[in-house]
C-alpha cells in the first residue's frame, strides 16, 4: 500500500470534507462491480474455442483482447464526475471507461462479439468504440486520445459550452510525443482538458522503470505549469476528490489538469499473455489493494453499508452484465455486404 | 545441414542472430524486443544471448526511435528497428519517408541508410481496422525504401540477411498468419531452411507452382492462398502459374512478364487495399511487356478500398480468401473464352 489507510476519524473528516455522500460512494461500488463483472465474464467468453490451445483466430470473440481488472477505481472515480456531453478518448484498454461513461453494457458487448447490434455494427471491435451519443471514443494506437481529447476541449471552448473532455492513457502510452504537445497546446488556449493516466507499471512487457526517465509522468504536467494530482489509483476516494477538482476547474474555464493514477492490471496486458516479466508474487502483493474490497471495507467503517448490501450491489452488478452479455450473445452477426460500405458518408 | 522450420518468425530472428554475431553494428531496437520478441517473434532470443546493450527495449516513441535508427545509421551503425505491427506506422513515418528513405539521395550519396525495419501485417483473426493492414504500398511508394515480403521460412532468412548486408533502407514486411507462432492460425508450410547463412537476392520472383492457363501474382500470405486455390482449380483442370513476388521494391518484371505471355491471362492478388497500390503497379508492368499475348484484360483482387472491419463475417468479406480466389481465376478464364 503505497498511501496509508486512514482511521476511521480521517476517513470520516475526508469523505466530508470532500462532499461525498453514502448514494456517491454506493453507487461507486456498484459501477466498480459492473466493470470487473463485465470484463471477468468477456475474459469467460473470450477463452471459448481458445482452450486448450490458445488461437486468437477461435472462439466467438477473436482478436486481441485487453482487460482493465484492477483498474476499475480510475474509470469510476473519474466518470461519476461527467455528463453525457462531455468527451472521453479511451484507449486499446477501453471497457472500463466506456462503462463509466454510461455507455450502454449491452452495446458495448454486442460490439465486442461483433454483432450487429453493436455500438458500431460490428465494424469496430474492442480496441474501437465509438458512441456518439455518449461522446465516447477509443483508438487502438498508442499516443492518440491526448490530442483528440484537446480537440473536443477546444471545441466546447470555441462555442462557449461548459463541457470537459478527458483523455485516458496509460503510463506507457504518456511516453509518446502527443502528450508533450498536447500539454502545450492545452495551456496556450487554455482548453478544458483533464488528461488522466493510468500509471499501471506495464507497457506490453515494458515495466516502467525500463521506459520512463523520471519516477512519474505528471512531472512532466507540472513543467508545462499544468496543475498535477498523483492519486492512488486502487483508492477510488483518492481519484474521485483529484478527479472532481480538476473536472469543476477545467469547467469552470480555468483550462487543463493531470491526474497520474497509480494503479495495477491484475489480468495480461491482453488475453494469452504469459507475464514471463513479472511475478506472481507481485500480482498477489496487489490484490491486496483491489480497490472493490477496499471500498466495501471503508463503507462498512463509515457505517454506511453492511455486508448486506455490498453483496447486493454486486449481485445486482452481476446480473445487469448477464442481460447485456445474453443480449449479445444473441444478436446477429452483421450481413457480410456491410463491409462494403460506410467508408464515407 | 538443414531442420524443419515452421514459419518465418523464427527464420528472421535466426538470420539476425547470426549475423549479430559477426557484426558489431547490428543493434536492435523497438518495443518489447526483448520478453516479446517483438510480439510476433522477430526478435525471439535475441537478448538473452547479446543482452539489453545491443537489444533494446524503447519507449512507445515511435518518431523517436526511428529518427535514431536514422542518426545512427549516419554514424555507421546498422539498427534493426521494430515497428510492431505496420499499422502504427503513422506514429513515426516522418523519420522513415521523409529522412530514411530520403538521406542517400539528399546528401548526394554521403550518407548510407544501412536500417532494416521489421514489421507485422494482415488479417484475418480478428483484429480490426488498426492491426490488421498490410500497407507495404505506401512504403513502396515512396522512393527509397527496398520492400521484402517473405512467403516461405527459407525466403524470410535469406532475404533478413540481405536486408542485414544492405546499405539501404530495407523493410521487411511479416505476415501474422505465416509466423508460425501457437497463438496465430499457420497458413503456411513446414519446411527445410540451412542452418548456416545464405541470402536470397532481392528482385528475383520465385515461381511457386507452374502452369499454363493463367498466371496468378501474389505475395506473403496471398501466396499460399493462390496455392490452395490453383490446387481446386487443377481439380477443375485449370492450370494455374503462381508467381511469388518476394520484394515488390526492387521489382522482378521480367519473370512476370515471362510468366503472362506463357498463359495470356493475369491475375493478380493482394492484402493491401485495392487501389493505387501493388495490384495497380504490376498490372501496369505486366500490359506493358504482355499487351500482344494477353488474351483478356488483367484482373485483381484486393481489399476492396475500406479498412479491415473487425466482425467476422465482415472482415471474411474484404481480405481475399480461396474461395474468392478461385471465383475470380474462373471470371478471367470465362472472359477469356468470350474473347
Ligand atoms: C503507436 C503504437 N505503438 C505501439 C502500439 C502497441 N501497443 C499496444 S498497447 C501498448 C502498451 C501500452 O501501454 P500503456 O500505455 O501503459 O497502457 P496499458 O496497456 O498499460 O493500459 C503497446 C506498445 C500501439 N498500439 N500503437
Ligand atoms: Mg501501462
Amino acid at each position: 500500500m503505497w498511501k496509508p489507510e486512514p482511521s476511521l476519524a480521517d476517513l470520516r473528516y475526508t469523505v466530508e470534507k470532500a462532499g461525498l455522500t453514502p448514494e456517491t460512494l454506493l453507487t461507486a461500488y456498484r459501477q466498480m462491480c459492473l466493470i470487473r463483472s463485465f470484463e471477468e465474464t468477456i475474459a469467460d467468453r473470450y477463452y471459448i474455442g481458445k482452450t486448450p490451445q490458445f488461437n486468437m483466430a477461435a472462439g466467438p470473440i477473436r482478436g486481441e483482447m485487453h482487460l482493465a481488472v484492477g483498474q476499475e477505481a480510475v474509470a469510476v472515480g473519474v466518470g461519476m464526475h461527467l455528463r453525457d456531453a462531455d468527451a472521453v478518448v479511451s484507449t486499446h484498454r477501453p471497457h472500463h471507461h466506456a462503462l463509466a461513461k454510461g455507455v450502454p453494457a449491452d452495446k458495448l458487448a454486442a460490439e465486442i462479439f461483433g454483432k450487429v447490434t453493436g455500438l458500431c455494427r460490428g465494424k469496430g471491435g474492442h480496441m474501437h468504440l465509438f458512441d456518439a451519443e455518449h461522446r465516447f471514443s477509443c483508438s487502438g494506437i498508442v499516443g492518440a486520445s491526448f490530442p483528440q481529447a484537446a480537440g473536443a476541449a477546444f471545441a466546447f471552448r470555441h462555442r462557449g459550452e461548459p463541457y470537459v473532455a478527458v483523455a485516458f492513457a496509460g503510463e506507457g502510452a504518456a511516453n509518446h510525443g502527443t502528450l508533450a504537445e498536447t500539454l502545450n497546446a492545452a495551456v496556450l488556449w487554455n482548453l478544458p482538458l483533464v488528461i488522466v493516466i493510468e500509471d499501471n507499471m506495464y507497457a506490453d512487457s515494458t515495466p516502467k522503470w525500463q521506459a520512463l526517465a523520471q519516477p512519474h509522468q505528471f512531472q512532466r504536467a507540472l513543467g508545462f505549469n499544468v496543475p498535477a494530482y498523483l492519486v492512488d489509483g486502487m483508492d477510488l476516494i483518492d481519484v474521485w476528490r483529484a478527479a472532481k477538482e480538476a473536472i469543476e476547474r477545467a469547467r469552470a474555464g480555468y483550462g487543463p489538469s493531470f491526474i497520474e493514477a497509480v494503479c495495477y492490471r491484475y489480468r495480461g496486458h491482453f488475453e494469452g499473455d504469459a507475464e514471463e516479466y513479472r511475478t506472481r508474487e507481485e500480482v498477489e502483493r496487489w490484490r491486496q489493494l483491489d480497490p472493490i474490497p477496499r471500498l466495501g471495507e471503508r463503507l462498512k467503517r463509515l457505517g454506511w453499508a453492511d455486508d448486506a448490501t455490498l453483496e447486493r450491489l454486486r449481485r445486482e452488478a452481476e446480473e445487469e452484465v448477464a442481460r447485456a452479455i445474453a443480449f449479445a450473445e444473441q444478436s446477429p452477426l452483421p450481413d457480410p455486404q456491410e463491409a462494403l460500405v460506410g467508408v464515407f458518408r | 545441414m538443414t531442420r524443419t522450420m515452421k514459419g518465418i518468425a523464427f527464420a528472421i530472428a535466426e538470420a539476425i542472430d547470426q549475423e549479430m554475431a559477426e557484426r558489431s553494428d547490428i543493434v536492435v531496437l523497438g518495443e518489447d524486443v526483448t520478453y516479446w520478441g517483438a510480439v510476433f517473434g522477430f526478435t525471439m532470443g535475441l537478448h538473452q544471448k547479446y543482452g539489453r546493450d545491443r537489444v533494446i527495449d524503447t519507449p512507445i516513441t515511435e518518431q523517436t526511435f526511428f529518427g535514431m535508427a536514422c542518426g545512427a545509421a549516419s554514424v555507421g551503425m546498422h539498427p534493426v528497428v521494430s515497428l510492431m505491427f505496420v499499422d502504427f506506422l503513422g506514429a513515426g513515418f516522418d523519420q522513415m519517408y521523409n529522412h530514411i528513405a530520403k538521406n542517400h539521395y539528399m546528401s548526394g550519396g554521403q550518407f548510407a541508410m544501412p536500417v532494416t525495419i521489421l514489421t507485422a501485417i494482415g488479417g484475418g483473426y480478428g483484429d480490426a481496422a488498426q492491426h490488421s493492414q498490410v500497407l507495404y504500398g505506401l512504403f513502396a511508394h515512396v522512393p527509397g525504401f527496398k520492400v521484402v515480403v517473405p512467403a516461405t521460412a527459407y525466403d524470410a532468412k535469406g532475404l533478413t540477411i540481405s536486408a542485414l548486408r544492405d546499405p539501404n533502407p530495407v523493410v521487411i514486411f511479416g505476415h501474422k498468419l505465416l509466423t508460425g507462432l501457437p497463438f496465430l492460425p499457420f497458413e503456411g508450410q513446414e519446411e527445410e531452411v540451412p542452418e548456416e547463412r545464405y541470402t536470397v537476392e532481392f528482385g528475383k520472383a520465385a515461381i511457386r507452382r507452374e502452369g499454363s492457363d493463367l498466371t496468378m501474382i501474389a505475395a506473403g500470405l496471398m501466396v499460399h492462398r493462390c496455392l490452395r486455390a490453383a490446387d481446386e482449380l487443377a481439380r477443375d483442370g485449370i492450370s494455374a502459374e503462381v508467381i511469388d513476388l518476394r520484394t515488390l521494391v526492387p521489382l522482378d518484371t521480367e519473370t512476370l512478364v515471362a510468366s503472362a505471355r506463357k498463359t495470356g491471362r493475369v491475375l493478380i492478388v493482394d492484402e493491401d487495399y485495392r487501389s493505387y497500390g501493388m495490384t495497380g503497379e504490376v498490372s501496369f508492368h505486366v500490359q506493358a511487356g504482355a499487351l500482344d499475348a494477353l488474351k483478356t484484360p488483367i484482373r485483381r483482387l484486393a481489399v476492396p478500398d475500406v479498412p479491415i472491419p473487425f466482425s467476422e463475417p465482415l472482415e471474411r468479406t474484404v481480405i481475399p480468401s480461396v474461395e474468392q480466389i478461385v471465383a475470380e481465376a474462373k471470371a478471367l478464364l470465362a472472359a477469356g473464352a468470350r474473347a
